[in-house]
């Protein structure tokens, strides 16, 4: 994981994905005068976003280059996430994900 | 401007640092985690100062590091952040106009939307946003680079957990809106299909299969409706 990578290419992609998001947030007011939104794009577009950041969340607990990753940072999620719903403040969700997983490997788990 | 601060309350002021504190330190994995996975130090910093919205950099990041391609990437983050799109369209009155207003636009995201809405008065809609705004703008790319720093001197940044705090972070940002009844199995089904695609598909296209369990939330959705 830890060879460098190509920079030139990952900084346009950043550079557009920053362009892409001003123009994201700028529409929003913009277009209120103007259109009325479906509710249903909108609830479409909440969506696809939650789903890919819940995929996101279980690949990275999971794998690691298509591998399983080990089990100390699914379980330090796994407190993280109970946490959470616990409704515990963000940070002490994050700490104690950090800590689980460090404290497991410090125990010899992988 | 002081009688425009002075609108906001103390257990306000409170809510709002303890939310750029917890910005600072998530920047500080994201920061850890772009530097041990290859990037130069500068990149999460400079991207989070401009692209300034966490999720989107934590996946595109996420992406290029497991050998993804630039455009995957960012594609993958702008569907992220179209959530934008209905927030703009939520909070129009406190962004300002002229360089303020695109200042103002530009702090847009899931924190400062979330305290404006909370507000009653104008005033004070205005007051929360912008601070809340301000602070973030501070604290994350401040976290990124304290983070890249820690990530260049600490070689196994994996003996902190540091790993560990990126897919927490995810999950404590989404779980508020599971609330709704057929979200959490769209989300699991879709989480599932990334993970049965991963040793198969190249790196940052699985999480994008995941949007395959879209019609699943229509499909129930219908259902839940004729019931």
């Amino acid at each position: 994981m830890s060879d460098s990578i190509p920079m030139l290419p990952a900084l346009v992609a950043m550079f557009a994905l920053a362009a892409g998001t001003f123009l994201l947030r700028l529409s929003g007011p913009a277009l209120r005068a103007r259109v009325t939104f479906p509710e249903r794009a909108e609830k479409l577009l909440e969506v696809s976003a939650v789903v890919l950041l819940a995929a996101l969340a279980a690949t990275t607990a999971l794998t690691e280059e298509d591998a399983f990753a080990g089990a100390a940072r699914p379980i330090g999620v796994l407190v993280g996430g109970v946490l959470a719903w616990r409704k515990a403040p963000f940070l002490v969700v994050v700490l104690a994900a950090a800590g689980t997983a460090a404290l497991l490997r410090l125990a010899g788990v992988p | 401007m002081r009688s425009f601060w002075r609108t906001l309350d103390g257990a306000l002021l409170r809510d709002i640092a303890l939310v750029c504190l917890a910005v600072g330190v998530i920047g500080l994995s994201y920061g850890a985690i772009a530097v041990t996975s290859g990037f130069a130090w500068w990149f999460p910093v400079l991207m989070g100062a401009l692209v300034l919205a966490a999720s989107s950099e934590f996946l595109f990041v996420g992406i290029i590091a497991a050998g993804g391609s630039p455009i995957a990437a960012l594609l993958a983050g702008l569907l992220v952040n179209a959530r934008h799109l209905p927030f703009g369209l939520a909070v129009p009155d406190v962004l300002g106009r002229g360089w303020r207003g695109a200042l103002g636009t530009h702090l847009m995201n899931d924190e400062t939307v979330v305290f404006a809405i909370a507000q009653d008065e104008p005033e004070r809609r205005r007051a929360a946003y912008w601070l809340c705004g301000l602070g973030i703008l501070v604290c994350w790319p401040v976290g990124a680079a304290l983070g890249a720093l820690l990530g260049s001197v600490v070689r196994d940044t994996d003996a902190l957990g540091l790993d560990a705090m990126f897919p927490a972070v995810i999950v404590a940002l989404i779980l508020p809106a599971m609330k709704e009844r057929t979200l959490p199995r769209t989300a699991l089904a879709g989480a599932g299909l990334a993970l049965a695609v991963t040793p198969f598909l190249p790196a940052g296209l699985p999480v994008l299969i995941a949007l395959a369990a879209l019609p699943l939330f229509t499909v129930k959705a219908k259902e839940g409706a004729m019931r």
